[in-house]
Parts: C-alpha cells; structure tokens; sequence
C-alpha cells in the first residue's frame, strides 16, 4: 500500500509530465539507491534554485538520495537557504516557522506512530544553523531531552546566508561577515556535545569534503531513531555566497576544514550499536533462511518423468 | 446578501466568496455561482457547460492521480469516460509544490499558478477533482480573480463556494450519474 502512492493510476499515465514518470519508473521509491547510484537514476530533488557551488545543495541531494524508505519519509523544514530546495523535493515535506522545526517533527512522529502503529514513518528534520542552533535551540534540545524518535540534520554554514550573512551561534570566533563587520565575540556553539548530553543515541559531525561518509551515517541516524531515540547529524556545508570564495572553491573549504578543525567525529551509544548490530543479524538471517528454503524447496520438487 | 460567484476576471485577489455570505450546500445541494441548488440540477448544469465548453479540461489532483486505491483506479476510469463523451481535455496537478522558477503550463497546472495553465491553453471550462480541498479553493480563487475561465469542483467533501459550480459528497455514484446525464444531453434528450 505505502508504494501505491508513488505509483501513477494507470487511466493517468498517457497525461502525466514525464518527471512523474521517470521517478515512479526509475527513481528510488522502493529501491535502496546508493550514492554510487547517482546519475543513474531520477533523484527526488532537481532543478533547485540555490547557488553555484553551495554545499548545502550538494548535502542536501547526498542526503534524499540516501534515505531509506522515500516512500516512508517525511521530512520537516525550516527558513533559510534550505527551504528553497523543499519545494522542489518530491517527498512529502512540511515546512515550519524558522525554529519550530524540531518541535513539528515531534508531534508528527508521534502522530504518525498513532495512525500508523504497523508501519515505519521516518521523521527528519533538515535545517540551518541558525534555526537548529539559535533561535531553534529550544525546540532541539527539548525534542531530544523528550527521547524523541527523530533525526536532525544541520547544514552548518557557520552564518544566515538566507538574509545576507548575518552572524550565527555557529559562526567561529572572530569570523568577519556581511552583517558581522567587526567579527564574532564568541566561540562556536558545541551542539554536538549538547546532542550527546541531552540524550541523542547518536551523532555524526561530518562534511561535504567525504560525501559517502554523510551518506552512511545518515542512514544509521535514520535506523537509530526508528527504535532507539533521537540522532544527530551535523553537516560543514561551506557557503560560497557569502564566504565570497569562487563557487568550485566550496571544495577545497570543505576538505581544508576537514583535515583541520572540522574532522568526522561519531558518537553512539551501547544501545543503538547493538540495535545495529541485531538488524544486521537479521538481515543476514533472514537472507540465509531464504537459501535454505529454496534449497530444501529445490530438493523437494520431483523430476518430471522421473 | 446577493453575491454572485460568476467567472472572472475579478480583478487580483478576490474576496472570499464566504465572507461575501456564500455558504456551503447542504446534504443533497449542490451549488450554482453562490446559491445552493438541488443537487440534480446542478448535475445537470455542470454536464451542460461541459458540453457547451470550446475547450473544456479536467484537472485531476493527488486524490486520483495517484494509485492510492481501487476507489481511485475507478475514479480515474470515470473521469476519462466523462471526458471522452465531452470532449474534454485532461491537464494533471500531481502535486502541490510551487516549483520555482516555473511550471510547465502545458502539461500541468499548480495551485499556486493555476491561471498559467488556463491562459496557456485558452480552457474555458475546468473542472477541478481530486484536489484537497485547501489546495483547491487557493487555485479557485487565483482563477477567478485573474481568468475568464468556468471554473467546476467535483468535491468528495463539502462543496466549493470559491467554484463557478460545485458539488458535495462526489463519489463514484454520482461521477456513474453525470456520465449518464452527459451522454443523454448529447443524444438531445435533455
Ligand atoms: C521567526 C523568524 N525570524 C526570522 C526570520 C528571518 N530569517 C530568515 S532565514 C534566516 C536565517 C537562516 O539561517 P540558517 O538557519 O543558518 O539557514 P541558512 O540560510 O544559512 O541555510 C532568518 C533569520 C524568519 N524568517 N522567521
Ligand atoms: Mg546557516
């Protein structure tokens, strides 16, 4: 049932845009894609209207082209440069007031477990610094303090690029910006020691300079929320706009800075790795049950004529 | 109050219609440019300007779009039926995104840019199905206000008061009944 709603009514198909098409014919509603994938098949997010060389585009097309179950997810906005790919996104989406992303996403989770007590949803909020770390701080780490079964992802671009390049509580120390000309006072907010003690069972600190890296720990974000509790993904998404650097200069940031201060750090609980540790088993069972069954079947069917 | 819900162009955004004093038809009403009507008359009325239209156009929505239930596979087939004896043509609204910079308005119509799609293609009769209700008056009114467009909303819920035409509770039935009362109008027997 929960594909039937990517799939064209069959009375429809000879009028629909292609774009339609493609993603129900070939896109990844269903099927687990990998990042590898990419190019090869449709993506859900296209013709965005953000910058060249924006980051946060790129993550932003790392992350959807990762998820899980598409078919299942829904993902929760905020204002700011990343709600200019959400209406070009063809996954069921909600945007919210700037800052109250974490707080709409937990009540739909929990809305969701009510109506769908059989079924996975996945919950995923996707938003800026400045909403996730500033004037969303509350509602972040309340959702976390609650235990809920959700993912947070941060484009951390280190300022406001939506309204001009304003300083943000993630914005390192002394950095200069179009609205922040003489520097800023203070240090970059740690959230991802604020997610680990307030309760998330895991958080990634990653970067666009390893793609694959975001695209595997996005995943684990997502499974551990299913069923252990909140996760955290906190994502270096240079902004070329505002960092007024050459667009394929984004690049070399993001590399730069992940050799230096802005490595890959993980943390996860006991729980959530055995959790992974048992889906795992049980997938690997699951398939080796399969074999045995069909090989036990391929004994059993008689030999005609035989 | 006496206000009439007739096509537009009423000039950019319109009032609601509701705060005009246009209210929702009742159980077995439809409604008719702001007045409720006995719902067979306005079945009638709708199967008319379908056949009197130059270029009549459904615009199905998600409700039907998409193969969510057999109720909507057989929606679809009654949708295309009606649109076959009308001569009618069929422009999809898929989804609700407003799909900047620009939609393909001859493929498609947006909520957020219906009149695109009607000025596009010169239709002078659409007739909306499918579409949640919210998503449906947006574009209602965005017609009304800046095209000369017929506007009908098949509604499975409560009515359009924003629609030139609209029915309540459309389900199936009533699309079987419309059908009927479309072909009998062609052969004259109206
Ligand atoms: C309640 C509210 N306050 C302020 C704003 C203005 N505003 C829009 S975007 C933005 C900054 C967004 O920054 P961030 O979350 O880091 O996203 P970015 O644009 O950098 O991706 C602000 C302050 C708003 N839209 N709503
Ligand atoms: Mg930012």
């Amino acid at each position: 049932m929960s594909l039937d709603i990517t799939r064209i009514n069959p009375y429809f198909e000879d009028v629909m845009p292609q774009e339609y098409i493609d993603l129900e014919k070939n896109g990844s509603f269903g099927s687990e894609k990998r990042l590898g994938d990419l190019g090869a098949f449709k993506e859900l997010l296209e013709e965005h209207p953000m910058c060249a060389g924006c980051h946060l585009a790129l993550a932003f097309r790392v992350l959807v082209s990762s998820l899980p179950r598409p078919e299942d997810s829904i993902l929760v906005g905020s204002t700011g440069c990343s709600s200019l790919a959400f209406t070009q996104l063809a996954l069921h989406n909600i945007h919210s007031l700037f800052g109250n992303q974490n707080a709409v996403a937990s009540g739909l989770k929990r809305a969701l477990k009510l109506r769908f007590p059989n079924k996975v949803k996945d919950v995923i909020v996707m938003a800026g610094d400045g909403a996730t770390a500033d004037i969303g701080l509350d509602m972040t780490l309340h959702s976390w303090f609650r235990g809920e079964n959700i993912t947070t992802v941060m484009f951390d671009n280190e300022l406001y690029a939506n309204t001009g390049g304003q300083e943000s509580g993630m914005s390192m120390c002394g950095a200069v910006l179009n609205m922040a000309p003489t520097g800023k006072k203070f240090q970059k907010i740690r959230v991802h020691e604020l997610a680990i003690s307030a309760g998330c069972a895991y958080v990634a600190v990653v970067s666009t300079a390893k793609p694959k890296n975001i695209s595997e720990c996005f995943k684990k974000a997502i499974l551990i929320a299913r069923e252990v509790g909140p996760t955290y993904i906190q994502i270096f998404t240079p902004c070329p706009t505002n960092l007024k650097i050459k667009p394929s200069d984004s690049k070399k940031v993001a590399a730069e800075r992940f050799k230096g201060d802005y490595a890959f750090k993980e943390h996860i609980t006991d729980e959530a790795r055995e959790y992974l540790t048992s889906i795992k088993d049980a997938v690997k069972k699951e398939a080796l049950e399969t074999e045995a069954v069909l090989v036990s079947e391929d004994k059993e069917i008689p030999l005609e004529g035989g | 109050m006496n206000y009439k819900v007739l096509k537009g162009p009423e000039g950019y955004l319109p009032p609601a219609a509701s705060l005009h004093g246009v209210c929702l038809p009742e159980k077995g009403e439809g409604i008719i440019e702001g007045k409720c009507v006995i719902r067979d008359v306005c079945i009638r009325h709708i199967a008319k300007s379908l056949l009197e239209a130059k270029n009549p156009t459904f615009f199905p929505g998600p409700l039907v779009i998409w193969r969510t239930t057999d109720y909507a596979l057989e929606r679809g087939k009654l949708i295309r039926e009606i649109a076959k004896e009308a001569d009618a043509k069929i422009i999809p609204m898929p989804d609700y995104r407003p799909k900047y910079p620009m939609i393909n308005p001859s493929v498609e119509i947006n909520p957020n840019h219906p009149n695109l799609t009607i000025w596009h293609n010169k239709i002078d009769v659409g007739i909306f199905i499918g579409v949640h209700c919210h998503q449906a008056n947006l574009a209602l009114k965005i017609i009304r206000g800046g095209t000369d467009c017929y506007t009908v909303a098949l509604c499975a819920e409560e009515g359009h008061e924003e629609a030139n035409a609209s029915l309540r509770d459309t389900d199936n039935n009533t699309l079987k009944i419309l059908l009927d009362i479309v072909k009998e109008m062609k052969k004259g027997g109206a």
